[in-house]
C-alpha cells in the first residue's frame, strides 16, 4: 500500500532502532549535501587545529560568558543556518519549476522533508538567534551595564539552541527529517501516520532548542528590567530595548506553550497517550490551537525587536531623535498583548462559526493600528532629517515600502470569507514571507551592518553592502510577488506535482528571483571577505562610526569585556546625544572619574559540555537508545553540579588598568568631538 | 556595581514606590539592583514560565476530561482521602521549607540540615504516594493508554511528580552544598531560588487538587 | 499494491489529471462561478482597494521623504530636535484606526454573510453530500440519491449544495477554488459548507491542507452539469457497479492512492454517520499498529 516510511528497524537494546539502513544511501542529494558541508566543516575544523587556534577558540569564545561574544556566536550561527534554509528554497523552487504534469526531480517524500525543514531551520535557527544574538549584543550596552543578569546561563542557552540545529542537521544523514509541515498538525504526526523518526528529530530539536531560547528571554527579561545604568528610567530606555523586554517578554509567556503542546505530542508518540489521536477521544483540533497560542505571539517575538533595529536605525541617519517616542512605546506594547488575542485566524476555515471567525478577524485588524503608528512614527523621524543612505538605512527604507504590502495582505487575510479561500494557498506563503523578509531579516540585515563595527572595530565595506541590499530587494520581489498571483489562480502551497499550464511561468519567474537572492547572498559573503580585507581602511577608532545617539556607542569598538570603565549617568532619552552634546557646547568632556576596580563573571564550559549531553540525549531519544538517554540525563545533571561546587566565580580587573584603557577612550572621544587635549584630563 | 548606587537602592528599598513621596530619583533610575535581587526576580520571571506551561496542560485537561472513551471517569477513580494525605505531606513540606528558609537566614548548619531532611523526606513520601497511585490505577487498567482523559491526567498530575522529583534532587544537592561549603552568598541565592521552586510547586499542587481531585471526584 | 486492479465494471475510469490538463486553465479566484466565491473576491477586491488607499500614499511619503530630506538635498529643511507633535500623533493613531474599523466591519459582516455553514438562499432545495477524505482521494456520498463516487464530484448547476466534511485519516481541507469557502476535514468533525455553482462546468477541486505523501494527487473533477444530466447521472450511476457497505469502505480505506474516479450503485444507509463517530478508525483494533496491512 502506499505507505511512506522506512521500515523500521528492529529494536535492539544497545542501538535502539539505529541500523545501517537508517542512513538514506539511495537518495544522493541530501548525502552529497551532507558530504559537502561535511568536508568543508572538517576543512576548517583541521584548519583551526593545525594554526593552533583551539585553545584561543576555547578560551575566549567557546566558553565565554561575555554577552557580546554570545550575542556574535549566535549571529554567526544564524548566517551559517540561513545558508542551509536558503538551499532548502532553492531545491523547492526549482522542483516547482519543473513539476508540471512529472512531479518534478525530488521524490515527493523527500520535497516534503525539505519544505518542513525550511520552515523550521528559517524560524527557530535563524531568525531566532539572529534576533536573540542581536539583542545580546547591543542591549546590554544600550543599558549601559557590564553583562547580562546571569552570564553563565546566556552562553548554556546559546549552545542549546545550536544542539538542536545539530540534531536537525544529523537528521539529514542519519534518518529523516519530518514530513508534516513546520508545524507539525497531528494526526499527521502521530506515530500511526508517521512511523519513521523524522517528527521525532524535530520534536528533541525544538524541546531542546527551546529551553534555550526560553532561558534566554529569562535572562533578557531580567537584565532590562533589574539593570540599567544610573538613571535610566523606563522612559529613558532605547527604544530598541523596549521592543527586546517586550519580545522577551513574550518569549517567557509563549514558549512554555510550545514546550508542553510538544510535550504532549512526544507523550502521544512515545508512550501511547491520546492527546491528538484519532482514536480514544483525542483531540488534533486542541493541538492547532494550542500550537498557534505559541505561533502567533511567536511571530511578535520575531518582529518587535526588529522594528527596535529599524526605530535606532531610521532616528541615527536621519540625524535626529525618533518621532513619538512615547507613542511607540505605547504601540509596542499594545501590540505584546494584542498578539496573544488573534490565534484563531491561523484556522478560520475549521469552522468555528460566524461570531468566533468575526471576532478574531477583528482584533486580528486592531494590530494594524499600532503597526501603522510606528510606520508614520518613522517616516515623521525622516522628516526634516538629514538622511544619510548607508546600507542600514537602505535596509530600513526598503523595509518600510515593502512591509506595507505585506501587511495589507494580511489585514485581507483577516478578512474569513477572504481567507476561506485564499488559506494554505500561496497567496497565504507570499504573505507571511512578505512581513518575514522585510520586517524579519531585512531588520536583522540593517542591525548585523549598523552594530558590525561596534563588535569588531571596523565598518563593512559599503559598496558590496548595497549591492546585497538591490539583490535582496530586487529578488525578493521578483520571487514572491508571483507567488501572491498564484495564490489567486487556485495554487495550494506544499505541492510536489501539479496539472495546471498556467502556473508554470508564474513559477518560473518565482524561482528567478531566488537566484538573485542567491546574488544577494554571495554579496553579503563578498562583502565579509573585502571588508576584513581592508579593515585597516575601514578602521573605527572613535567607538561611534555613525554619530549615534545611544549608549552603545560611548564606549571603544570593541569594547572592553566590563563595556563601561565607569556605569554612565543617563539624564535624558538619548543617554549619549545628549552628553555628546554637552561636551561640544561646554568644550570639554565629563569629569574624570573615580575608577574602581571591576568584578567579572568567570568563563566557564559548563554551556558546551550541557549542550553535548543533550544532543546525546536527544539522539538517542529518536532512536529508542534508552541506555544512553540515561547516560544523558544524569550527564548534564552533573555538569551543573559541578559548576554550582565551583569557589571563584568572578575575577577582578584593577582599577589602573581600567583607568589606563579609559584614558584612551577618553582621548579618541575628545579628537571626535573636536575638544582640545588638554581638556581630556 | 559602585557601592553608592548599592546604597541608594537599598535605601529605597524600604519604601519601593515612595509611597511616602520621598526625595530622590525613583527606583528605576537607580542603577543595577544588587545581586539578590536580581537572581530572585529572575528565577520568579522562570516560575512565572513554569506556571504558563502547566497553564497549557491544565487547559488540555479541561478539554480532554469528558473524553473518557467509554473508559473509567475520575469519579471512578479518585480516592479523595488518599489524595488529601498526599496533599497535607507536600503542604507540611512547604512548611518545614519555611523553617530552612529560617535557618539559612540564621546560618545555622544544624536547624537548615534538620528543617531540608523533614522536607526531603515529607516530598519523597508525596512522591511515593503518587507514584503508588498511578501504578495503581494503570494496574486497573486505567493507564493513559486508555482514553484522551487519563492522557491528560497523567500528563497533568505526572509534570507535577517530575518537578517535585527535580525538586529533591535540587535539595539534596542544597544540603550537600552548605554542609561542604556553609552559607556563602551565592549559596544563599541558590536556597532562595529553591525555597521559590518548592512553594510554587504547591501552589500549583493546590490547584490541581482543586481542578482534578475535587471537580473530578464529584462531577 | 492491492486494490489498484481490482476491476468493478462500473468504475468509471476517468483520469481526472488527465481532465485538467485538458480542459481548465486555472483561474482561481479571479474568475468565481458561485455566488460564495463571487462575494469573496467581492470582499476581497473592496478590502485590496480601501489598503491601497492607505499603503499607496505611505509608500509615496516614503520616497519623497527620502530624497527631500537626503543629507546631499540643499532644499530639505533640517530640524535635529523636533520629535514630537501632538496633532501629528492624533493623526497617526486616528488615521489606521479609521481604516481598521471600517475594515473590521466588513470582516465582521462578511464573517457572517459568507458563514460555510450558513445555507444559500434559493428556491431550489439543498442538495445533501456527505464528504469523507481518506488516504489520498475523496469519497463523495449522496445519502439522498443513495449513490456515492470517489474523486467525482457530480452537482446540478443553480442547485444550493450542502457539504459535510468528515476524515477518516489525517486533516485535510475539502476546497473547489472556483466555488469559493474551504472548510477542514478532521476526523471525529463534522464540517458544514454550502456551495452553488451558476452554470454547469468542470472545476478542479483537491485538498488544501498538507496530509502527506500523496497529497498533490488528491484531487478531484467538480462536475457541474443541468439538473436533468444530474438526475440522468444519478440513474445511470445506480444501475452499474458495487454496493458501498462496510468491507467495501474498508476496502477503499486502504486502496492506494489514485486520482481514478468511479462510483458505487449503493451506499448502506448511515455510513457517513459511521465514519464520524468511530473517528477515522473504522477498523479500530487495527490504529495501534500503524497503516500497514
Amino acid at each position: 500500500m502506499a505507505e511512506h516510511s522506512r521500515e523500521a528497524a528492529e529494536w535492539s537494546p544497545i542501538t535502539g532502532k539505529l541500523a545501517w539502513n537508517s542512513i538514506p544511501w539511495e537518495e544522493p542529494i541530501p548525502l552529497i549535501a551532507a558530504a559537502a558541508v561535511g568536508s568543508v566543516l572538517f576543512g576548517t575544523l583541521i584548519w583551526v587545529w593545525r594554526a593552533g587556534y583551539v585553545p584561543y577558540l576555547w578560551r575566549e569564545w567557546i566558553t565565554s560568558v561575555d554577552h557580546k561574544r554570545i550575542g556574535i556566536m549566535y549571529c554567526i550561527f544564524a548566517l551559517v543556518m540561513l545558508i542551509r534554509g536558503f538551499s532548502d528554497a532553492v531545491l523547492m523552487r526549482t522542483h516547482q519549476d519543473l513539476m508540471y504534469n512529472n512531479g518534478g526531480y525530488l521524490p515527493a517524500e523527500h520535497y516534503d522533508q525539505i519544505f518542513t525543514a525550511h520552515g523550521v531551520i528559517m524560524i527557530f535557527f535563524v531568525a531566532m538567534p539572529f534576533l536573540t544574538g542581536l539583542m545580546n549584543f547591543a542591549v546590554p550596552l544600550q543599558l549601559g551595564v557590564r553583562d547580562v543578569a546571569f552570564p553563565t546561563l546566556n552562553n548554556v542557552s546559546f549552545w542549546l539552541t545550536a544542539s538542536g540545529a545539530l540534531l536537525v542537521n544529523i537528521s539529514l544523514v542519519v534518518g529523516e527529517f519530518a514530513k508534516t509541515g513546520w508545524v507539525v498538525y497531528p494526526p499527521l504526526s502521530e506515530l500511526r501516520f508517521s512511523p519513521g523518526v523524522g517528527v521525532d528529530y524535530y520534536l528533541w530539536a525544538l524541546q531542546i532548542a527551546g529551553v534555550g531560547t526560553l532561558l534566554a528571554g529569562v535572562n533578557l527579561v531580567t537584565t532590562i528590567l533589574k539593570m540599567r545604568a544610573p538613571g535610566m528610567g523606563y522612559t529613558r530606555m532605547p527604544m530598541f530595548c523596549w521592543t527586546s523586554l517586550a519580545a522577551n517578554l513574550l518569549i517567557v509567556a509563549a514558549f512554555p506553550i510550545l514546550t508542553a503542546t510538544m510535550a504532549m505530542l512526544l507523550l502521544d508518540r512515545y508512550l501511547d497517550f491520546h492527546f491528538f489521536t484519532n482514536e480514544l477521544g483525542g483531540n488534533a483540533m486542541m493541538f492547532v490551537n494550542l500550537v498557534w497560542a505559541w505561533g502567533h505571539p511567536e511571530v511578535y517575538i520575531l518582529v518587535l525587536p526588529v522594528f527596535g533595529i529599524f526605530s535606532e536605525v531610521v532616528s541615527t541617519f536621519s540625524s535626529k531623535p525618533l518621532f513619538g517616542y512615547r507613542s511607540m512605546i505605547v504601540a509596542t506594547m499594545v501590540i505584546c498583548v494584542l498578539s496573544f488575542m488573534v490565534w484563531l485566524h491561523h484556522f478560520f476555515t475549521m469552522g468555528a462559526g460566524a461570531d468566533v471567525n468575526g471576532v478574531f478577524g477583528v482584533t486580528t485588524m486592531i494590530i494594524a493600528v499600532p503597526t501603522g503608528v510606528k510606520v508614520f512614527n518613522w517616516l515623521f523621524t525622516m522628516f526634516r532629517g538629514r538622511i544619510r543612505f548607508t546600507t542600514p538605512m537602505l535596509y530600513s527604507i526598503g523595509f518600510v515600502v515593502t512591509f506595507v504590502i505585506g501587511g495589507a495582505s494580511g489585514v485581507l487575510l483577516a478578512i474569513p470569507p477572504v481567507d476561506f479561500v485564499l488559506h494554505n494557498t500561496l497567496f497565504l506563503v507570499a504573505h507571511f514571507h512578505n512581513i518575514v523578509i522585510p520586517a524579519v531579516l531585512f531588520g536583522l540585515f540593517a542591525g548585523y551592518t549598523y552594530w558590525f563595527p561596534k563588535a569588531f572595530g571596523f565598518k563593512l565595506d559599503e559598496r558590496w553592502g548595497k549591492r546585497a541590499f538591490w539583490c535582496w530587494i530586487i529578488g525578493f520581489y521578483i520571487a514572491f510577488m508571483p507567488l501572491y498571483v498564484l495564490g489567486l489562480m487556485g495554487m495550494q502551497r506544499r505541492m510536489s506535482a501539479h496539472y495546471v499550464k498556467a502556473w508554470e511561468p508564474w513559477l518560473i519567474v518565482a524561482s528567478v528571483g531566488s537566484a538573485i537572492i542567491a546574488l544577494g547572498i554571495a554579496a553579503m559573503a563578498v562583502q565579509l571577505y573585502v571588508s576584513i580585507r581592508n579593515r585597516a581602511a575601514l578602521r573605527d577608532d572613535t567607538g561611534d562610526p555613525w554619530d549615534g545617539r545611544t549608549l552603545e556607542w560611548m564606549t571603544t569598538s570593541p569594547p572592553p569585556s566590563y563595556n563601561f570603565a565607569v556605569l554612565p549617568d543617563v539624564s535624558h532619552e538619548e543617554a549619549y546625544w545628549s552628553l555628546k552634546e554637552g561636551a561640544r557646547e561646554k568644550k570639554r568632556l565629563s569629569d574624570r572619574p573615580d575608577y574602581e576596580p571591576i568584578e567579572m563573571p568567570r568563563n566557564s564550559p559548563t554551556g558546551f559540555i550541557t549542550a553535548f549531553f543533550t544532543t546525546v540525549l536527544g539522539f538517542a531519544a529518536v532512536w529508542h537508545i534508552w541506555w544512553l538517554v540515561i547516560l544523558g540525563v544524569l550527564g548534564a545533571w552533573a555538569t551543573f553540579t559541578i559548576f554550582a561546587w565551583r569557589d571563584h566565580h568572578e575575577f577582578e580587573i584593577p582599577a589602573d588598568e581600567v583607568e589606563r584603557l579609559d584614558r584612551e577612550r577618553r582621548e579618541a572621544k575628545a579628537q571626535l568631538l573636536g575638544i582640545p587635549k588638554e581638556a581630556t584630563a | 556595581m559602585s557601592a553608592r548606587s548599592t546604597q541608594a537602592y537599598a535605601g529605597a528599598h524600604g519604601d519601593p514606590n515612595r509611597l511616602g513621596h520621598g526625595e530622590g530619583p525613583s527606583i528605576s533610575e537607580l542603577g543595577p539592583a544588587p545581586k539578590r535581587i536580581i537572581v530572585g526576580y529572575g528565577f520568579w520571571i522562570f516560575l512565572l514560565s513554569d506556571f504558563i506551561m502547566f497553564a497549557a496542560f491544565f487547559a488540555g485537561y479541561a478539554v480532554l476530561v469528558g473524553e473518557t472513551a467509554g473508559g473509567p471517569s475520575g469519579r471512578e477513580l479518585f480516592d479523595l482521602r488518599f489524595v488529601a494525605g498526599e496533599t497535607a505531606l507536600l503542604l507540611l513540606s512547604s512548611f518545614t521549607c519555611g523553617m530552612a528558609t529560617i535557618g539559612a537566614a540564621a546560618r545555622s548548619q544544624w536547624w537548615f540540615q534538620i528543617a531540608m531532611a523533614w522536607t526531603a523526606l515529607l516530598g519523597a513520601g508525596f512522591l511515593g504516594m503518587e507514584l503508588w497511585e498511578f501504578a495503581h490505577l494503570i494496574g486497573e487498567g486505567a493507564g493513559p493508554d486508555r482514553s484522551a482523559f487519563l492522557s491528560s491526567f497523567f500528563a497533568l498530575v505526572g509534570l507535577h511528580g517530575l518537578h517535585v522529583l527535580a525538586g529533591l534532587l535540587w535539595l539534596l544537592t542544597m544540603m550537600a552544598q552548605v554542609l561542604a561549603k556553609g552559607f556563602r552568598e551565592d549559596i544563599q541565592r541558590r536556597i532562595l531560588c529553591w525555597a521559590l521552586f518548592w512553594h510554587a510547586l504547591d501552589i500549583i499542587w493546590i490547584a490541581l487538587f482543586t481542578v482534578v481531585y475535587l471537580f473530578g471526584a464529584r462531577a | 499494491m492491492p486494490g489498484i486492479g481490482r476491476d468493478w465494471a462500473a468504475r468509471v475510469a476517468v483520469g481526472v489529471a488527465g481532465l485538467f490538463a485538458a480542459s481548465c486553465s486555472e483561474p482561481g479566484l479571479l474568475d468565481p462561478a458561485g455566488p460564495v466565491a463571487r462575494g469573496e473576491r467581492t470582499m476581497f477586491v473592496n478590502a485590496s482597494v480601501i489598503m491601497a488607499m492607505i499603503i499607496v500614499p505611505i509608500i509615496v511619503l516614503t520616497f519623497y521623504f527620502a530624497w527631500r530630506y537626503s543629507a546631499k538635498n540643499p532644499r530639505g529643511r533640517y530640524t535635529p530636535e523636533w520629535s514630537y507633535s501632538g496633532r501629528l500623533e492624533l493623526l497617526v493613531w486616528s488615521i489606521p484606526a479609521l481604516v481598521i474599523i471600517f475594515l473590521g466591519g466588513i470582516a465582521w459582516i462578511g464573517s457572517h454573510e459568507l458563514e460555510p455553514s450558513r445555507p444559500i438562499r434559493s428556491d431550489v432545495p439543498t442538495l445533501e453530500v456527505q464528504v469523507v477524505s481518506l488516504d489520498w482521494k475523496w469519497l463523495f456520498i449522496y445519502p439522498e440519491q443513495g449513490v456515492a463516487s470517489v474523486n467525482y464530484l457530480a452537482i446540478p448547476a443553480g442547485t444550493p449544495v450542502r457539504f459535510r466534511v468528515t476524515s477518516a485519516t489525517v486533516m485535510n481541507s475539502f476546497i473547489i477554488p472556483r466555488l469559493g469557502s474551504q472548510i477542514y476535514g478532521m476526523a471525529g468533525m463534522d464540517g458544514k459548507l454550502h456551495l452553488l455553482a451558476d452554470e454547469p462546468g468542470r472545476y478542479r477541486g483537491l485538498s488544501a491542507h498538507y496530509s502527506g505523501e500523496g497529497f498533490s494527487e488528491m484531487m478531484f473533477l467538480a462536475d457541474a452539469m443541468p439538473r436533468e444530466r444530474f438526475a440522468a447521472w444519478v440513474r445511470g450511476t445506480r444501475r452499474t457497479g458495487p454496493v458501498l457497505d462496510g468491507p467495501e469502505y474498508l476496502k477503499l480505506e486502504r486502496t492506494a492512492a489514485t486520482s481514478k474516479a468511479y462510483t458505487y450503485r449503493a451506499v448502506v444507509p448511515g455510513l457517513y454517520q459511521a465514519a464520524l463517530r468511530h473517528s477515522g478508525t473504522p477498523a479500530r483494533e487495527q490504529s495501534r499498529s500503524g497503516r500497514e496491512d
